[in-house]
């Protein structure tokens, strides 16, 4: 009992990072009908922003501020004007073909310029250990749920409960129509690129301690958002939540008490039975083909 | 087929059939390797190309294909035997794996086709006791034929050269047939194709499958050339490149995947100059070209020549006014 309960916490820990990156995934979706295969690698960068500006000498909180505010001025605004806004004329498939060099890209880059060694990086908190229930549980998961918990309720009261939430959901929901009420819709997309930016940063810095720094950090945790995504239902920012939790906790009982030699091939199963039993996730809601 | 279009296959046939005598051995190793991928990425131009899907699950097909000879040989079983054995086991599970995966579309279908890239991955490397596990196979002999063996670099290029020829006048006969016209009606307009009679699932299934067929028999050429496998070989770098090539080639065309796939395999030599930068120039190139041409090589030179004609005809029109020069 008390080695469940250890893995279940780490597994929220976990699922809470994925979802966090699941729902910038799927707000991107939303948005601008952009599926960005580099979400891991963007994931995996900033805690490199991070680290090069402790290099340089900032202590740590100064160093974070600077790894988000690049974050998005590159993952965010240079993404969408460089990358995304050339590409959508052109349909869905060259975009996830860019998306798919950018995350070459990116790993390539970190790995010749900065380094290809896993990387130590400083933890939110310091690493002591609570008892519950007789479980021992490390104050990082703990620190992790608290800042994933707080984000995603500001990101929601954002989105619900102000006008310029609504607003985005309108650009979401129905760009013309969104256009014809008045809201700058072009501005609207570009808040939903710096959300991204924003949440992949914030997790970069929560998964760095647990994972090291390293530039093959964005394959599985892209996979893992991916993955979120679509057993929470594709059009659901709610559905990305509860993808990302599920899979944590899956990911970690299965490794556990199953197999952990084949502890990557679990999401996959659930990925391939979501997708045969349930193609819209669990929470999401058909789309309609247009001819 | 234009007149022009026609001489400059003719033309590139004869130079890939002079090209290995004027080269080193690991020339020949190079547009060998050219030969073996290029049969792959023409099978993933049929599921991407005609039948509108994107696949990352080409190079585990390969994998497959390369471990179905390496296992079936070294048991020793005749080459031709395995060769078959390696595209009919990768049609079976192309089929399988495309019946419930084709219910989803584009990018959904990325990502299944990616998990099973991982799958097989996994399987090849926790399975030791048929895979041997990341210590990978040695020694894959090289098949002879009649007396003729294909263990030299130049006699194997000829056997896989001969091999991609056949395969792709395969190819390109099912293509012509009102058969495969249905995969481009497919890719053109699904709904409008399903209103004509057409049963689009089972011809994208069909399409899905032969490709992965196609991915499976150029495993088999790959296993017996680089003689050594391992299961990170298959992993999803290869399905990333394959899926690059056909794309930089131009899907779609016929001979989008054979120009990609000479790219690919010929541009890491070149940019050998940029030492460990190389991928970086890679992805950035590509990049670059899905912002200005997306169609790939082949449709840029497809622009460039109507561009041309169109200026040509515009010339000729003015002087024959009698204004022009």
């Amino acid at each position: 009992m008390a080695s469940f309960i250890q893995l279940l916490v780490s597994g929220l820990a976990t699922g809470a990072i994925y979802a966090l990156v699941a729902v910038g995934f799927t707000l991107l979706w939303q948005t601008s009908q952009t599926i960005n295969f580099a979400q891991g690698e963007f994931v995996m960068l900033p805690a490199f922003f991070i680290l090069a500006a402790m290099n340089a000498g900032a202590p740590f909180w100064v160093a974070a501020l600077i790894g988000i505010a690049l974050a998005l001025a590159i993952l965010g605004l240079l993404f969408k004007v460089a990358v995304v806004d050339p590409m959508l004329r052109h349909g869905v498939l060259p975009l996830v073909i860019s998306t798919i060099a950018l995350s070459l890209l990116l790993k390539e880059s970190v790995k010749d310029f900065y380094s290809s060694q896993a990387q130590p990086f400083p933890a939110l908190v310091p690493p002591t250990d609570v008892q519950f229930l007789g479980a021992v549980i490390s104050t990082q998961s703990l620190a992790v749920l608290a800042v994933a918990v707080i984000t995603i309720v500001m990101l929601h009261l954002l989105l619900n409960k102000t006008r310029l939430g609504r607003a985005m959901q309108a650009t979401a929901q129905n760009p013309t129509l969104a256009l014809i009420l008045g809201i700058p819709v072009g501005r609207m997309v570009l808040y939903t690129f710096l959300i991204n930016a924003a949440l992949v940063a914030i997790a970069s810095i929560l998964v760095s301690p647990i994972y090291l720094a390293k530039f093959t950090n964005g394959e599985t945790l892209g996979m893992a958002a991916f993955i979120a995504a679509i057993i929470g239902g594709f059009n659901q920012v709610r559905g990305a939540i509860i993808g990302g939790v599920l899979l944590g906790v899956l990911d970690n009982l299965s490794a556990a008490y199953l197999s952990s030699q084949y502890r990557g091939a679990f999401p996959l199963l659930i990925l391939i039975a979501v997708i045969l039993l349930r193609p819209q996730g669990l929470l999401g809601r058909f789309e309609e083909r247009t001819v | 087929m234009s007149r022009v279009s026609a001489a400059a296959i003719v033309a590139a046939a004869a130079f890939a059939i002079a090209v290995p005598f004027f080269l080193k051995p690991f020339g020949i190793f190079l547009i060998s390797m050219w030969a073996v991928l290029t049969i792959a990425a023409m099978g993933l131009n049929l599921t991407l190309g005609y039948a509108g899907q994107v696949s990352l699950a080409q190079g585990a097909f390969v994998g497959v294909g390369a471990y179905s000879v390496a296992l079936l040989t070294q048991a020793g079983y005749p080459f031709a035997l395995a060769f078959v054995a390696a595209g009919g086991l990768c049609f079976a599970v192309g089929w399988i794996l495309g019946y419930p995966a084709l219910r989803v579309q584009h990018h959904y279908l990325a990502f299944v086709t990616l998990a099973f890239t991982t799958l097989v991955f996994l399987v090849l490397r926790n399975e030791q006791w048929l895979t041997n596990g990341i210590y990978g196979i040695n020694d894959i002999p090289r098949p002879s034929f009649f007396g003729w063996s294909t263990r030299g670099p130049q006699s194997f290029y000829f056997f896989s050269f001969g091999t991609l020829v056949v395969l792709s006048a395969g190819t390109w006969w099912m293509l012509r047939s009102p058969w495969g016209r249905a995969f481009v009606a497919l890719r053109e307009n699904p709904i409008r194709a399903l209103s004509l009679g057409l049963d689009t699932r089972r011809y994208t299934l069909m399409a899905f499958a032969i490709g992965s067929m196609l991915g499976g028999l150029s495993g088999a050429l790959y296993a017996p050339l680089v003689q050594f496998i391992e299961p990170g070989s298959f992993a999803l770098g290869m399905s990333f490149n394959l899926l690059l090539m056909v794309i930089v080639g131009g899907s779609g065309y016929f001979f989008g995947p054979f120009v990609g796939a000479l790219v690919a395999v010929l541009l890491p030599e070149w940019l050998r100059i940029t030492q460990g930068y190389y991928l970086i120039v890679y992805a950035g190139l590509v990049m670059v070209m899905m912002a200005f041409c997306p169609s790939g090589i082949l449709g840029l030179i497809g622009r460039v020549a109507k561009a041309v004609s169109r200026a040509g005809r515009a010339a000729r029109a003015v002087s024959a006014e009698g204004i022009g020069p």
